[in-house]
């Protein structure tokens, strides 16, 4: 009895050693963030870090400003939410409330074999389709820019926008439709009336979901973006806080190598205040 | 009166209707032909472009050749061991919660981490598994350090649809293994573990699918070497998976229609895992109907 007690305990101990790995990895990338990223910022000083202009490490006078990253990531993300958002939007509460049940099989089909296309595809394809058309319509020396990064981005959103709003409007109580369709409004003044403000925290977190998801993307951006650390412009070739991090780690060294660690702590304190906002928006939605 | 008896609507109300109905047509067959568009562009252009010499050889500068071989061996084999690892960790972290754990702080607590960890960009876990990994841990750019990293990556995944399976093993059959004398692990061993394998199947389809859509973590965790070996050389070596070496290809070195047979292969994968998820998916609703 005693040894079976023993092997019990045993049993208990690993399983929940393996239930809390995950919040150590969580730690684990976190310190390895924090303790790698810190000294660099100490030497270049906070604000001469973070609201610098230009980057240029590898100067005689070396400058570590990462405000063009910061504001590509930002100015990146909010044009691929602005396109991508209303497109996703429109699909999932066409796909939700009117389409019938094969042409629903067949679009979600179609938008998780999008989710599935790994990013270096969608690179390759920006890059050979995407950026030499901009060259011409915009009449640009070179389609590389922050626009083509927005269009890549905006379709890598997609997915993530239509499953989440899908998922929150297919959970709208069917009474309120209803209700508001005896009260005499048509289907599709119940749909956005009624159904959509119903499911908006649902909707919400699909937002932020799609803001992590483009704020993190690296490889199609790389692609596309031209990866020259000039300030945000719609034309001009541009690098993110992800692409700053990719490009210069194969061969950097010394400060310029943990000046690289240091920006990587910036997206990430990003993506947590992304995660904390997301979890809020689930939350309210389950309730 | 917005509605006269003629049923008449006022015009603003129509041109709203109108307008939305418009809109919801348009994006979803935006979104369907931006799909259809893709895997067309993708299998036309690259599919003229793989051949036997490419699939079977490596890359030799003295024939002036590109082989993609190792690249495909060394997508096996991060695969199969991410796959091996990620596993026992994420059943064994569902059935803790679904099991063992009785404090709800505790639980939340994990599910925060597992959330947290889906939310972190590839790159940020390739820098942390470049540290780690390869530099902590004295692995050095190799394979085993690149497929530790997406252990880490796809653990939320396998947990999570393990722990839905798990919820659907009716709480019936565990009280009447313990009614009859069963310990707590002889429980789990007949009858949780028994009900999980479809949620396994299933978090096993998806990580595949994330192994081989990866790229940024493993540049700098598993390199973009082409060497060849046989798994247990090629784990502690560098080397680069498809999706890696379709980077370097077109980026790098300007091969394109080495990249879009790459590309190709890569979107047929895409597209048998998408049918192979959803299949199972079908198979076990069936099953557990029964």
């Amino acid at each position: 009895m005693k040894k079976k007690r023993l092997f019990e305990n045993i049993v208990h101990g690993v399983f929940l050693i393996l239930g809390h790995i995950t919040v150590g990895f969580v730690l684990l990338i976190t310190i390895y963030l924090i303790v790698s990223g810190i000294p660099a910022i100490k030497e270049i000083g906070l604000v001469n870090f973070l609201f610098g202009t230009q980057w240029a490490p590898t100067k005689a006078e070396p400058q570590y400003g990462i405000l063009p990253f910061i504001l590509t990531s930002v100015y990146g993300t909010a044009g691929a939410i602005l396109i991508g958002v209303p497109i996703g939007f429109m699909t999932a509460v066409y796909l939700s409330k009117v389409a019938n049940k094969k042409v629903r099989a067949v679009v979600e089909n179609a938008v998780n074999l999008l989710a599935g296309i790994p990013s270096v595809v969608y690179g390759l394809v920006g890059m050979l389709i995407l950026v030499p058309t901009i060259k011409k319509i915009f009449d640009v020396p070179d389609g590389a820019s922050l626009f083509a990064a927005i269009i890549v981005l905006a379709v890598m959103i997609l997915p993530s926008i239509i499953k989440v709003s899908i998922t929150s409007l297919d959970a709208v109580p069917k009474e309120y439709e209803d209700a508001s369709l005896a009260l005499g409004a048509t289907p599709t003044e119940t749909y956005f009336k009624v159904s959509v403000p119903a499911a908006k925290s649902g909707i919400a977190a699909a937002v932020v979901l799609g803001v992590g998801r483009a704020i993190g993307e690296t490889m199609a951006v790389m692609m596309v973006s031209g990866n020259v650390a000039n300030m945000p412009s719609l034309f001009e070739s541009v690098r993110f806080l992800t692409t700053a991090v990719s490009s210069e780690m194969a061969y950097s060294s010394g400060l310029q190598q943990q000046a690289l660690f240091s920006i990587a702590l910036v997206l990430f304190l990003f993506i947590m205040l992304i995660n904390v906002t997301l979890n809020f928006f689930l939350k309210k939605e389950r309730k | 009166m917005n509605t006269s008896l003629k049923g008449e609507m006022k015009k603003s109300r129509k041109i709203y209707i109108t307008l939305m109905k418009c809109g919801m047509l348009f994006c979803t067959a935006l979104v369907a032909l931006l799909t259809l568009f893709m895997i067309a562009y993708i299998l036309i252009k690259g599919i003229p472009n793989i051949s036997w010499e490419l699939l079977s050889t490596k890359p030799s500068y003295i024939s002036d050749r590109i082989g993609i071989l190792p690249d495909i061996l060394n997508t096996l084999y991060i695969v199969i061991t991410t796959l091996i690892i990620v596993i026992p960790l994420g059943v064994g972290a569902a059935i803790y919660l679904t099991e063992y754990a009785k404090n709800q702080k505790i639980v939340a607590a994990i599910e925060f981490a597992s959330e947290t960890l889906s939310g972190i960009p590839s790159i940020i876990y390739g820098l942390v598994g470049m540290l780690f990994f390869c530099q902590f841990m004295g692995m050095k750019t190799s394979l085993i350090a690149g497929s530790l990293t997406l252990v880490i990556m796809n653990l939320p995944n396998v947990m999570r649809t393990t722990q839905e399976s798990l919820k659907t093993v009716p709480q019936s059959y565990r009280e009447g293994a313990f009614g009859l004398g069963a310990g707590k692990w002889r429980m789990i061993r007949t009858v949780v573990l028994p009900g999980c394998v479809d949620g396994v199947i299933t978090g096993c389809i998806l990580s595949i699918g994330r192994i081989l859509g990866e790229s940024a973590a493993l540049l700098f965790t598993a390199g973009f070497a082409h060497a060849m070996g046989n798994i247990f050389e090629a784990l502690t070596s560098p080397g680069a998976t498809l999706t890696v070496a379709l980077y370097v290809y077109a980026k790098e070195q300007g091969e394109f229609e080495v990249a879009f047979a790459i590309a190709a292969i890569l979107m047929i994968l895409t597209l048998i895992i998408n049918f192979s998820a959803t299949l199972v998916q079908k198979y076990f609703e069936k099953r557990r109907k029964v």
